[in-house]
């Protein structure tokens, strides 16, 4: 059963007139099967905490430990990361141009697995996560995230959450910039690999509108660079009433 | 990191009309070398070119001494002829256009001339051989094919040399031709040439230029039309590694109606003091109305240290064309890019082949030589090892 783990991590990044420190203590556990709402406003350390754990190189971790399964993450690189289960849907895809999705999802999905998938089963399994997820066919020949709208990006992001079934699946705002359609289609994504029970979620937003689609077992408020406060699904109402007023007062120093 | 790409090398789209071709140049177009200056580097046609690089091809003190062996293989039908520099048929495409083209008309003793008579239609291509065994060389060869002969020629460049080396392509009418001209040098060499194409009434020429290796090569791949309804394609590739300077300068030439031309060149460069400079010169003469042509440049910095300059110059003298249009753009491939293929569990070597795969894969499935392609795809791989390892 997997589990990672997150223990007082602190991460700075590079600022003019040097280091600055973005989390200061972040201790936090997710099981497999579990989803934990992230919750917080701008500027409160939520993506970084994300890019930090999938090893963005921006970023530098100065103290704490992070591990999955009792393995080190962080000594990890970001690919070795990648192959141990943990999986970042961006919120801002990069384009690359030159490599189609039907080729960067097998060369994918090869290295997370560990060898090649079977061509026959590989090609149907990719047409129908893509038929669920609404996208059309022909994106499959066209070069990754390369003219995607922003809605696309993200049903591509979930596209391949659904095909390398990671142990940890980190979204890092996924539901920003989404029409409710599109919201509701990606979500239902989201849901169809939670359901099967093998992935620990760690679903990050500003805002509480996809937590009526993705149920949350925990919800967690993060400021200032740390969590402030945890609870059940039921924070998430008292956030949608409250702000995040009573969190920001005081706590951030930015 | 911004340096590493100088401010001009990505005009994308847009028309650009440079001032007329041969007010750029520093003397006009001969066959003797004496009618050029020694050139300095300020010149326009020179000044991205390292000088003192040339081994003297550029200022008369580069001495022949043989070293470079050309063998041609030819398939039945095809006339193969080593001849003296009296043959009335060479120098027909056209004169050279700088002095170190003009030394090598100037200097050869013997050339090659690959002739296919008309109507012959190959099934084999012709292979021609250039290896360098360390010399200093001179070459000139002339391929020519009669009315409506179609041929494949490759022109194979290995080994290490100092060469200066002219190649005529002369089109008769309807005939149809593909050459490829492979630079897979050893790192020392040094190669200059000129490529014209001579194109004849509704033929077609195809030219593949494929640039890996080498210390300087410098190549002027040119078109000209005898007659009206030619047709040329020119793509080029290039892998610009540590050091190494890598030129390609074309000039496509439209003084007669109703004929087409398209350029497609693709480099990629890794490494310190990788330097690559593409010209793109497409003249539309006033009399040559009907004329539909587009080039394009596309460059991939893998790493830091590397420098492109790439200038397409399109310059048109009437309006009654088909169309005309260029485009030249030079991307990195970026931190955030290896990122995000990283993140997804591939190895960052791999991620860097898979770039780079795709950005040549569409202009290699425009040669249309399968076993050429699968070459160059290898070619392509083993360049990206050496740097990755």
């Amino acid at each position: 059963m997997a589990t990672l783990e997150i223990h007082d991590l602190h991460v700075s990044v590079e600022a003019e007139g040097g280091p600055r420190e973005i989390l200061r203590g972040v201790d936090l556990t997710v099981k497999q099967g579990e989803t934990h709402a992230i919750m917080g406003p701008n500027g409160s350390g939520k993506s970084t905490l994300a890019y930090s754990l999938a090893g963005h190189p921006k970023y530098t971790i100065t103290g704490g430990t992070v591990t999955l399964d009792g393995e080190d993450v962080l000594e990890m690189s970001v690919d070795e990361r990648a192959r141990a289960g943990v999986f970042l849907a961006m919120q801002y895809p990069v384009e690359v141009p030159g490599v189609s999705v039907s080729n960067f999802l097998r060369t994918s999905a090869t290295a997370i697995r560990g060898e090649a998938p079977k061509l026959r089963t590989w090609v149907k399994e990719v047409k129908e996560a893509m038929q669920r997820l609404q996208i059309d066919p022909s994106f499959a020949e066209r070069n990754v995230n390369e003219g995607f709208s922003g809605g696309e990006k993200k049903r591509h992001e979930i596209l391949q959450l659904e095909l390398l079934k990671p142990a940890i699946a980190i979204l890092d705002e996924t539901d920003s910039g989404l029409d409710v359609d599109a919201l509701r289609v990606v979500s239902e994504g989201v849901n169809r690999v939670r359901e099967a029970g093998e992935v620990g979620t760690l679903l990050i937003t500003h805002y509480t509108r996809i937590l009526r689609y993705i149920k949350p077992d925990q919800v967690h408020v993060f400021a200032a660079g740390r969590i402030a406060e945890s609870g059940g699904p039921e924070l998430a109402d008292k956030l949608e009433a409250e702000g995040y007023e009573a969190y920001v007062k005081g706590g951030a120093s930015e | 990191m911004a340096e590493t790409i100088p401010a001009g090398s990505t005009t994308d789209g847009v028309i650009q009309v440079g001032q007329p071709t041969d007010a750029r140049v520093s003397a006009p177009a001969s066959y003797d070398v004496a009618d050029f200056p020694v050139p300095h580097g300020r010149e326009e046609e020179w000044r991205f070119t390292p000088l003192e690089r040339l081994r003297g091809l550029h200022d008369g003190t580069a001495v022949a001494d043989g070293g470079v062996k050309v063998e041609v293989t030819a398939p039945e039908g095809v006339t193969v002829e080593t001849v003296g520099r009296d043959d009335a048929r060479l120098g027909k495409a056209g004169k050279p256009v700088d002095r170190v083209a003009a030394q090598a008309y100037s200097s050869f003793e013997k050339a090659s001339v690959v002739s296919v008579p008309k109507e012959t239609v190959l099934t084999e291509p012709v292979r021609i051989s250039v290896h360098g065994e360390g010399g200093t060389a001179f070459g000139h060869q002339l391929v020519e094919l009669g009315a409506f002969a179609e041929a494949v020629v490759v022109i194979d460049h290995t080994g290490d040399a100092t060469l200066a080396a002219n190649v005529e392509y002369v089109l008769g009418d309807g005939a149809k031709l593909t050459v490829v001209s492979i630079q897979d040098w050893a790192d020392t060499a040094v190669h200059t040439g000129q490529h014209t194409a001579l194109v004849g009434r509704d033929a077609s020429f195809k030219s593949v230029v494929v640039t890996f290796g080498g210390d300087l090569v410098r190549l002027h791949p040119r078109v000209v039309y005898g007659a009206p309804g030619g047709e040329a394609e020119l793509y080029g590739l290039y892998f610009t590694d540590n050091g190494q300077h890598q030129e390609h300068r074309l000039f496509i030439d439209h003084d007669t109606p109703h004929c087409r031309s398209n350029v497609a060149y693709k480099g990629a460069l890794q490494g310190k003091d990788a330097h690559a400079v593409w010209i793109g010169d497409v003249l539309i003469r006033a009399a040559a109305e009907g004329t539909e042509t587009y080039e394009l440049n596309r460059n991939l910095v893998l790493t830091d240290g590397a420098r492109v300059d790439s200038v397409p110059n399109l310059e048109i003298e009437t309006g009654e064309i088909v169309g005309a249009g260029h485009a030249s753009a030079t991307g990195r491939f970026e931190d955030e890019q290896l990122f995000y293929l990283m993140a997804r569990g591939i190895p960052a070597d791999e991620a860097r082949r898979l770039v780079v795969r795709g950005f040549f894969a569409e202009l290699v499935q425009q040669i249309g030589i399968p076993d050429l392609e699968e070459r160059l795809i290898a070619k392509i791989e083993a360049e990206l090892e050496a740097s990755v390892g």
